[in-house]
Parts: C-alpha cells; structure tokens; sequence
C-alpha cells in the first residue's frame, strides 16, 4: 500500500528521524557517498543564505565589535582600546540624545499604546463590514515614510494658514509653532510616527483576539458577567503576554528612530530631537572630513547590547508562550 | 501550530496551501463559528447593548476614515493644486481651479518618473533577492535538513538579535570595500539588493511554512526520482504561494519605505529612489510639484496594498517582528 511504502522510506531519508544503527553507517561514508546522498545539493541550496549572512551579517557584526576598539581613517586602523567608548561617552550631546530616545519611546507609548488597544477591542465586535475598518487603519502603514514625513512637515507649517493651525484656529487655538518649539517639536514627531505605525499594532491585536476561546465568554456569561466585564476579565487577561510583545517591539523601533528626527528637523532645534542612531549617523557621515568609523561603531555596540537584551527577553517570552 | 504570539499567529497563512482553495474557505467558515468575541449574538440583539456598541461604531468609523484617508486625500487635492492655494489656504477647495500641470511637471521637469524607475529597480531586485535566500534557506533547513542545519539555523536566527543599527557602519564598510571582490558597492544597486536578502525572518516564515507541508508528498516525489532540484521548483515552491505572497508583498514595500540605506549607498542622484531623492528635492521645488511628487511616490504602495489587502493583513502580525 501506498501509506505503508511511505512509512518505510520516511526513516532512511528524513534525517531528523534516523534511527540509531545508521550512525555507524554514516562514520564509513567517504565524500563521493556524502555527495551522492544529498550532501552536495544541500551545500548548494545553502549558498545564497551562506553568502548573504555571511557577507552582509556575520562579518559586519563581527566587524562593528572590532572596529569599536579600533581608530581608521580607511586607509590606516590602529587599535585604540576603550577611546573610543570613552569619547563617546563624555560627548556632551550624549545625555541629550539618550534623553530624547526616552522621551520619544515614552511619548510613543503613551500616543502608540493605548490607541491601537482601545481600536482593536471595539473592531473585534463589529458585525459588518469588518475588513473596511482593519483596511483603514494599516492604510498608514504602506505610505513611505518619507512620503509621509515631507507631507506632515507641511501640515506642521507655524503659521495661521498651516493645515493644523487652521484646524485648531477654528476653535480658537494657536497657531502653534510645531517643529520649532523646544517642548512641541517631540510630540509633535511621535504623533505623526503614530499615524505611520498604529496600524500594525491595530492588526496584531485583531488577530489576538480572535484566539480567545469561546468557552471563556461563555464560562463568563454562565457567571452572569456584563460586557464590560467580560472585556476586563477575560479578554484583557488573554491580551496579556501580546501586549507585552508589541510592547517590546515598540521599545526596539523607537530605540532606533531616524527617519523623523532626520526628515523634520534634523535634530533642531537647538538638538532637542537628536536621537541616539541620529547621533550615530552624525558620527559616521555627518561631517565632510571622513567619518569617526570607531565612534560611531562604539555607539552604537552600547545600544545593540541594551536592546539585544530586550529583544532576548522578548524571545524568550514568546517562545514560552507559544509553548503554553 | 499551537502558538499565541504574533510571530505565528496567522495560522491560515503557515497552512500548506494542499488543500484547494474552496476547502480552505470552507475551513475558514467553520472556524469563524468556533470563535467569537466579547459580546455573544444574544447580547448583541438587545438594544441596549447594541446602540452603544454601534455608535461607538460609528464614531470609529469616522475617526479612522479622517486620521488615515485625510492626510492622503489632502496629498491628492495638493498634487493638483496651484502652489499659491495650497500655501495660502491648504484647506479651501480649488478655490483659483485645478493645476494638472503639477503633475507631468513632476514626472517630466524634476525627473520623478527617473527616480521612480529607480525605485522600481531597487523594489525588484530586493524582492528576488529576498526570496531566492529565504526560499533556498528554508529548503534546506526543512527539507533537506543536512546535518549541519542545525549550526546553520542557530547562525541565521541569532541574526535576529542584533538590531540593524549596530549593522549601519561596518556595513557600510564592507559595501565601500568589500572583501574578495575589491570592488566599491557604493554607487551600485547590488550594495542595496544583497544586503536585504539576509533577513532571518524571512527564513523562519519559510521553514515554518514548509515544516507544515504534508512530507508524504515529497517522499512520494522522491520514490517517483525526482531530485532535490526537482523536488524544489515543481513541488515545494507551488506548494507555497501563500507564504510567497506575503514575504513578497512585505519585500516590495519594506524597499519602497526604505531610506537610511538606500541614502547611505546610492549616492549619485541618478541612482537614487523615490524615498532618497525627496528630500532632497524638497527645498528647491515649487510646493504644487512637490506635492505631486509625493502623491506619485505614495500611489504604488497604496495600490498594491488595496489590491492585495488579505495577504498584508494576515501578514500585517508577522511582520512586527521582523524589527527585532
């Protein structure tokens, strides 16, 4: 039978599954047999993963680690020890930059957060025309960020005639210098990287909430739970461990930002929105006279090991929860 | 696939596309009756439940139409906008007329439809490149599963948790003065398509699409001689398209929004894509054209988006992680 030949080739081909006995098989097998039996095609398939990462990921990680303890001009490189590090560290501008990453990352929490959650709960209940609504929120997400950059910086125009300032002079407020206020500027950037990033959360919160079991609510309904508190106790509950991973996700893109401070305001004014990965391009092609390589590279090993540490975590979790 | 984080969530999609389209619909309906949300249909027919709920309906609807088609629908009133309007009363409605000139000034006097090719140029080959590694990849790692998979697994998935910024310059680096070759990628579109190929998310999507492929198929594929090769394009590649679809649809996009990069790279302004040469442009455009300019380099994703909407929105989940 069919089935039966299956379950007598699967073992000699599907290596995960070898039995015992083959191994000292395996230990008399000279080149031309390895190839023979699919080794070399398997090399072959390889190639392209092993070319790219190898090229374009292993060697530029290993890279940054070395060249953060080196000094290069690109033509001489000479080991300078913790100089680099220490450089960057007593750089004024730092504090600043660390400063701003805060504020931005904590100020796209409090945009970023609660918004998408709020949506998504009240989507999950709508009974027609469910895909208009999750189409309209992502519909910001596909526009290019530069697109969508250069089209808010008009709207943030300071004068009267500026779009938001004439929303807001309707009402009696304003006008409002947005991206040149020390105070506004910030907010103002996380509000529109809202707009371009609430969207992806709207739809990762959908699909979690269409996996709450049904017996849940219906265990609720038994106990005589209202809506709302169905929504508290059981939905809300059952968002945990998302919530936490969009969470850290959302630390780790704001962590890097630079298309927003680059495009609106190139980290004016007076660097209230110099962001630590602006810092770091600024380090390594900013100037004119040749790139600080090393500074720019220590930089940024100081920042990839804070967020490897959080993208550890975030693993970590997930794959215990996917497990449970 | 019993896992609750948004990695794997969209279980249709990580379904091996075996079962014909109609069953899939089929399945999906029964599973669309196992789920429900907060709110049971006997609750949903009281009116006291039901009028809150849909204003509040209602009201999102509203709130969503304005925050994501406003912008974009302002965008496309400014593209043909006479620039004097659009800086004096951004809001008005064509209050001196239409200005279409915009338009084919934009494509033909500043050169967009150069940089537009350019971008298609970049989309394209990120997308081959992207998916020839990430395809190949999984192969290997869940087809063929060489001994060595398992190093080679560990060695790309470990990629994850290096965040891009550490990557920004030595990569630049190797680009500038790759190794073996000696010869500069700046300038070169290559310096842009390699790179993005080594995207380990891309190959955990694959691998685990593949690992849920019936492996009777492919065991009877080899009982019948055919060849790794073989087995590759004429069984596991058909057997993907869904999988395919999203990584491809992700690819095409994420090098349409991509700037940091490109900007590093493409330094000659003959080469540079849409996102690049923007800004850039931005200061010495007339406000009308560069309206337009911005309307044209938003149109593509926009378009491909409401055209292939169910493959970013199931995929929408997947791809917060790619970030990490």
């Amino acid at each position: 039978m069919v089935t039966h030949d299956v379950v007598e080739v699967r073992p000699t081909v599907g290596r995960r599954h070898r039995p015992m006995s083959t191994t000292a098989v395996r230990r008399r097998r000279g080149p031309v047999t390895w190839a023979r039996r699919g080794g070399l095609s398997a090399l072959v398939f390889a190639l392209p993963a092993l070319f790219v990462f190898g090229w374009f990921s292993w060697l530029p990680i290993v890279k940054a680690v070395v060249m953060s303890f080196q000094k290069t001009n690109l033509i001489v490189t000479s080991w300078v020890g913790l100089q680099n590090f220490q450089r960057v560290l007593a750089d004024p501008v730092l504090p600043l930059a660390i400063r701003n990453t805060l504020w931005f990352a904590l100020l796209a929490l409090v945009f970023g957060f609660p918004v998408p959650l709020v949506c998504a709960v009240l989507m999950s209940e709508v009974r027609r025309m469910k895909g208009l609504f999750s189409a309209l929120a992502y519909l910001p997400v596909v526009v290019p960020p530069v697109v969508a950059v250069l089209l808010w910086k008009f709207f943030y125009n300071p004068g009267p005639e500026g779009v938001f300032n004439t929303i807001l002079g309707t009402v009696g407020i304003g006008p409002i210098a947005w991206l040149q206020d020390k105070t506004i500027v910030m907010p103002a950037l996380v509000l529109e990287a809202t707009w371009a990033a609430a969207g992806g959360t709207v739809i990762i919160y959908l699909a979690a909430l269409t996996s709450v079991p049904a017996e849940l609510y219906d265990a609720a309904e038994v106990d005589g739970a209202s809506v709302w508190g169905k929504i508290w106790h059981v939905t809300m509950p059952h968002l945990r461990g998302v919530l936490f991973v969009t969470l850290i996700l959302q630390i780790l893109a704001t962590a890097q930002v630079f298309n927003e401070p680059y495009l609106f305001t190139g980290g004016g004014p007076n660097n209230a929105t110099v962001t630590v990965l602006l810092l770091v391009y600024r380090y390594g092609f900013g100037t004119s006279l040749g790139g600080k390589y090393g500074e720019a590279t220590a930089l940024s090993v100081m920042l990839a090991v804070v967020l490897a540490i959080l993208s550890i975590l975030y693993f970590r979790l997930t794959r215990r929860w996917s497990t449970s | 696939m019993t896992s609750t984080t948004p990695m794997t969530r969209p279980s249709v999609l990580v379904e091996p596309a075996a079962l014909s389209t109609t069953r899939r619909r089929a399945k999906a309906a029964a599973n669309d009756l196992s789920q429900r949300s907060a709110i049971s249909e006997v609750e949903w027919r009281r009116p006291r439940v039901r009028r809150p709920w849909q204003t509040m309906h209602v009201v999102l609807l509203v709130v969503l139409v304005v925050a994501s088609i406003g912008p974009l629908a302002l965008l496309l009133k400014f593209a043909v906008t006479p620039t004097q309007d659009i800086l004096r009363s951004p809001l008005a409605i064509f209050p001196n007329g239409v200005a279409w000139a915009n338009v084919s000034q934009a494509w033909n006097t500043i050169h967009i439809s150069r940089y537009f090719l350019n971008s298609l140029i970049m989309a394209g080959g990120s997308w081959v490149s992207q998916i020839v590694v990430a395809t190949s990849a999984g192969y290997v790692l869940s087809v063929l599963r060489p001994a060595w998979g398992r190093v080679l697994s560990s060695a790309i998935l470990c990629t994850l948790f290096v965040p891009a910024i550490v990557l920004l310059v030595p990569l630049y680096l190797v680009i500038l003065h790759p190794p073996l070759i000696g010869h500069s990628m700046v300038n070169s579109f290559w310096g842009v398509w390699l790179p993005v190929g080594a995207n380990a998310f891309n190959v955990v999507l694959m691998t685990r699409f593949f690992d849920n492929l019936p492996r009777e198929i492919f065991e009877a594929a080899r009982v019948d001689g055919a060849g790794p090769f073989r087995l590759f394009w004429s069984i596991v590649l058909p057997m993907s398209r869904p999988i395919l679809g999203v990584v491809s649809v992700f690819a095409i996009i994420a090098s349409w929004k991509d700037f940091l990069w490109p900007l590093l790279v493409l330094r000659n302004p003959d080469l540079q894509p849409l996102s690049v040469r923007l800004p850039s442009l931005q200061a010495t455009t007339d406000m009308g054209v560069l309206m337009a300019a911005l309307a044209i380099a938003a149109l593509l994703p926009v378009v491909l988006f409401l055209v292939f909407q169910r493959l970013f929105l199931n995929g929408a989940g997947m791809s917060g992680a790619v970030k990490g």
